[in-house]
């Protein structure tokens, strides 16, 4: 059994009478990549200033890596590292100084820095980058950057919240590759997302959350398979028809439990093309169909009955 | 490898120096530019205050600055105020840009640094840099031969500590600033009628008593009589003790409470 290095029980964070956080309990495994997959304003962010020991719980227990973030604060986050949602990086300075002043943070030794800055350039492939200002790179580099310094230290576990939001698809393809990589050397991640492809990309187990609250929890795998179904069937009509038309699929797939949305009707069934037939045999004409593999949306969607874009 | 690591469990002191170096480093690249201000700010204010105003004042007798040239009565409160109007810019717009602008707070609040170490951290480079203004402020002072007393080496110190009792407050202040325009309020109506009515210019004698009153009470003239006190070797230790004293309250006042503010700020 690997080590458990984040213990966290009926852990709260309030902001007054809001609770940003209601009373969750997850374990993080060693050598593992765990994710929060969630909308905007589910907790997700809150739970990661928590775990970065930023963020005092309002309740509940909270061990990192052995240590009480309410009294082991300085000596916790010297073996995190953080990626935040939003760069901190000083734009002012080269990349290579951006390292050094984050690894004086920590203690290191300028030789240490010097040496390390070298390897966690080349992984971000920001070597040829190195000497020149932070201000004009691109927001994909910005962010390679802000996780090359999150690795100065070395860290235990890397934390990542929200590492692609804002990204272009081909910058945001770079960013999931050095985490990939990053996992396959065995570095532990926790990661928030709202992008169900970045969940199922990188995440080994992750938990859904939803109003603050874990919705589900498992593997990509397990969390389709028990809140989804193979196949989705995706079905949109004129808008004047739209209605009409999901009320009388609901009529039929009363089993299947179809999904209406403002613009489409989803389906959740074992054989998207059998259904498919069937609703076009009925004489339902609708304008684009669809039929594809359910996915981390639909498992979200499937626990709410809202998406995760929303 | 030879390289000396630190302690893994540094303590209060070890953690406030890493909140210094960054600021350091972010000075290497601007320091050509603000050494120009801190030596031409002095030399012009001199210029014109001790030598320009300053013949106009000595032809008509200098019996009511204490019987020295009006140079050697302004030259210390200009290095009071010096030390006041560095402390203060370097304590409003850094501290809220350290949140918002160039977000230095917020990366390093992700390190083993904490609120109040970042807060010290900044500070200790605010002391620096007082000192550094200070000591260039006193050579040139010196040169233009507006000190006559050895104790004006210890307006050196007296100058940093006046800094400091500014600067400990007002950055505890400046990280609960929501809108950076309340700085220019603070500077505008805070510092400048501080800088006019401290006996900086004229003795205090010259002002109405109850205004007298007012500003016995303000920090710079508790720092202008102890900065003159000492370039004019005048000092007394009781009325110094009481200088010290009063800005030595406000500056751990102000490390006290930026040790909270900073907290609830970084910490929410």
């Amino acid at each position: 059994m690997p080590e458990v290095l984040v213990r966290a029980r009926r852990l709260t964070k309030r902001f007054g009478s809001f609770t940003a956080v209601d009373g969750i309990d997850f374990d993080l495994y060693q050598g593992e990549a765990f994710g929060f997959l969630g909308p905007n304003g589910a907790g997700k962010s809150s739970t990661m200033r928590m775990l970065g020991c930023v963020s005092p719980p309002t309740d509940g227990e909270l061990t990192i890596l052995g240590g009480d973030p309410r009294r082991n604060g300085p000596a916790i986050r010297a073996r995190l590292g953080v990626v935040p949602q939003e760069d901190t990086l000083d734009v002012e300075l080269t990349v290579r100084e951006n390292l050094l002043v984050y690894g004086r943070y920590f203690g290191l030794p300028r030789a240490v820095i010097r040496e390390r800055t070298g390897q966690l350039l080349d992984f971000v492939r920001l070597a040829d980058r190195a000497d020149d200002m932070v201000e004009p790179l691109s927001g994909g580099m910005k962010r390679r950057l802000t996780i090359a310094r999150s690795l100065i230290n070395d860290p235990a576990i890397l934390i990542l919240d929200e590492p692609t939001t804002g990204l272009d698809p081909q910058a945001r393809h770079v960013v999931w590759d050095r985490l990939f990589r990053l996992k396959q050397r065995g570095v532990t991640l926790i990661l928030t997302t709202h992008y169900m492809d970045e969940a199922e990309q990188l995440c080994d187990r992750l938990v859904v959350m939803d109003h603050a609250k874990i919705a589900a929890e498992g593997s990509p795998r397990e969390l389709l398979g028990r809140y989804s179904t193979p196949e989705v069937v995706e079905l949109r009509f004129d808008p004047a028809d739209h209605e009409d038309a999901a009320k009388r699929i609901q009529d039929m797939f009363t089993g299947a439990r179809p999904e209406v949305l403002a613009d489409r009707v989803l389906l959740y069934v074992p054989d998207g093309d059998g259904a498919l037939a069937a609703v076009l045999g009925t004489g339902l004409q609708p304008i684009t169909s669809l039929v594809r593999r359910s996915t981390l949306e639909d498992v979200f969607l499937r626990l709410t009955g809202r998406s995760l874009e929303d | 490898m030879a390289a000396r690591a630190e302690s893994a469990e540094p303590g209060w002191w070890g953690l406030t120096v890493r909140g210094l170096r960054c600021w350091l480093t972010v000075y290497r690249r601007i320091w050509r530019s603000s050494v120009y201000s801190s030596v031409l700010g002095p030399l012009f204010f001199l210029g014109a205050m001790g030598f320009g105003l300053g013949s106009l004042v000595n032809r008509h007798g200098t019996a009511g600055l204490g019987g020295v040239s009006y140079l050697a009565f302004v030259a210390p409160a200009i290095l009071a105020t010096q030390a006041m109007q560095t402390a203060m810019s370097e304590s409003t717009f850094p501290v809220y840009g350290a949140v918002k602008w160039n977000k230095m707070y917020i990366a390093a609040r992700a390190t083993p640094l904490r609120p109040a170490d970042i807060y010290r951290g900044h500070l200790l480079f605010i002391v620096i840099r007082l000192a550094m203004n200070s000591v260039v402020f006193l050579a040139i002072a010196a040169a233009f031969g507006a000190v006559s007393s050895p104790w004006a080496v210890a307006a050196l110190p007296a100058a940093v500590l006046c800094g400091l009792a500014f600067a400990a407050p007002v950055a505890a202040w400046a990280i609960t600033v929501s809108r950076d325009t309340a700085f220019n309020y603070a500077l505008r109506f805070g510092m400048t009628p501080l800088m006019l009515f401290s006996a900086t210019f004229f003795p205090l004698s010259q002002l109405p008593g109850w205004l007298r009153v007012v500003a016995y009470l303000t920090p710079l003239w508790h720092a202008v009589a102890l900065c003159r006190s000492m370039t004019l070797g005048t000092l007394d230790a009781g009325s110094a003790a009481i200088h010290v004293g009063y800005l030595t309250a406000l500056a751990g006042a102000g490390l006290w409470a930026g040790t909270v503010t900073y907290t609830r700020r970084l910490y929410a």
